[in-house]
């Protein structure tokens, strides 16, 4: 009976959930049909700072101060991550003498990496510095520049991911980009602008140097979430390839 | 017949389907997967709610200023959502690892709260 506890609970509430929710849902303007107002007040907002691209105004603009809060959400989830698979590694360094998994990497394997890394490189930075003017922006290309990293790991080896780990030059970036951040919104309030509010000439838009502070904005927040991305699965990649020696051989 | 109400439908089913995985749920990693699949359907949502007929991305690269576009405030929360989902994942995964490590199991049936488990200790 206990173990079918949770099931009957769950299908009670799913059965209760999905009448009430689908009568709310359907209570609601048809898709396509739902009016706009803070959508319009945005864009028009957009304009006013010469931003081409709505969203990343929104994002940096509009609600920076919200975006600050989810940089450090990010930072905090990052730490925690890497302090909770520390551990696991310091255990297993003491219960056997082990190392870092097998290295037979696939040539096709390694021939893809080396192709694909500069093009990765490039199109990840093209996304971070056109943020202001079309899709994409610091959290997008900083995961895109994350995978660049990783294809290194796949073309090369990861003791390349190791020294650069252990560097500390991850760190480093990663508080770095959560100070940057900071460092720009602090900035206009020594500007007399607010506290991240635009402080630089917001340019002409559609131009490259457009949108005053937002591809700054931009930059800092991708080499934190590219620095988060790249520590969170180098930790989980060091348990998935960390095994006692003797089971390796 | 219109199906104004489709893209909501989808959302609730969604969101449901993966609430289901979560209440069924034998294996961990499959438990943070379904709820990044229930967190997905608010996404779906939030993003249905956003668009507007014959309208396209807001992004005003190469689009006139007058020109109808999807509600952008709708897409930037979208945007938050998956960069705090991205976060809770790595975080729950962690700890599934932890949890696997320390228990030797990973199906949500089999794990008791540390209580019961000193308590029987003391008991056995």
């Amino acid at each position: 009976m206990r173990r079918q506890l949770p099931l009957v609970l769950g299908v009670l509430g799913g059965a209760a959930l999905a009448v009430t929710g689908f009568r709310a849902l359907a209570a609601l303007p048809g898709a396509g049909h739902v009016p706009h107002p803070y959508g319009e007040r945005a864009v028009a907002d957009a304009f006013h700072h010469d931003t081409a691209n709505a969203v990343v105004a929104v994002t940096l603009d509009q609600r920076g101060f919200d975006t600050l809060g989810e940089e450090l959400i990010l930072l905090a989830a990052a730490i925690g991550t890497v302090l909770l698979l520390r551990r696991l590694t310091a255990e297993a360094e003491e219960d056997a003498p082990h190392e870092y998994g097998p290295g037979e990497i696939f040539e096709g394997v390694r021939l893809v990496g080396y192709v694909l890394l500069p093009v990765t490189l490039l199109v990840g930075g093209y996304v971070v510095l056109h943020g202001h003017l079309s899709p994409g922006g610091g959290f997008q290309g900083g995961t895109v520049l994350a995978s660049a990293l990783y294809l290194a790991y796949l073309a090369a080896d990861h003791r390349t991911l190791e020294r650069l780990r252990t560097a500390g030059l991850l760190d480093t970036a990663e508080g770095l980009g959560a100070f940057g951040y900071v460092a720009i919104g602090l900035a206009g309030l020594v500007a007399g602008s607010g506290f991240l509010a635009d402080w630089l000439p917001t340019g002409t838009v559609r131009d490259l140097r457009s949108s005053g502070t937002l591809p700054l904005l931009n930059v800092s927040i991708a080499v934190e979430v590219g620095a988060a991305f790249v520590l969170v699965v180098a930790k989980f990649l060091e348990q998935a390839i960390l095994v006692p020696r003797e089971e390796a051989s | 017949m219109t199906l104004d109400w489709l893209p909501y439908a989808v959302a609730g089913w969604v969101f449901l389907a993966g609430c289901y995985g979560l209440v069924t749920s034998r294996h961990l990693v499959h438990t943070v997967v379904c709820l990044s699949i229930v967190q997905s359907s608010t996404y779906l949502l939030l993003l249905a709610i956003g668009w507007t007929r014959g309208g396209t991305a807001p992004v005003y690269a190469d689009i006139g200023r007058h020109r109808k576009v999807a509600d952008p405030v709708v897409q930037a929360m979208t945007l938050t959502d998956i960069v705090v989902g991205a976060a809770v994942t790595a975080l729950l995964l962690a700890l599934t690892v932890q949890v696997a490590k320390r228990r030797g199991s990973v199906d949500p049936r089999e794990l008791r709260s540390l209580e019961e488990e000193s308590r029987e200790e003391r008991a056995g």
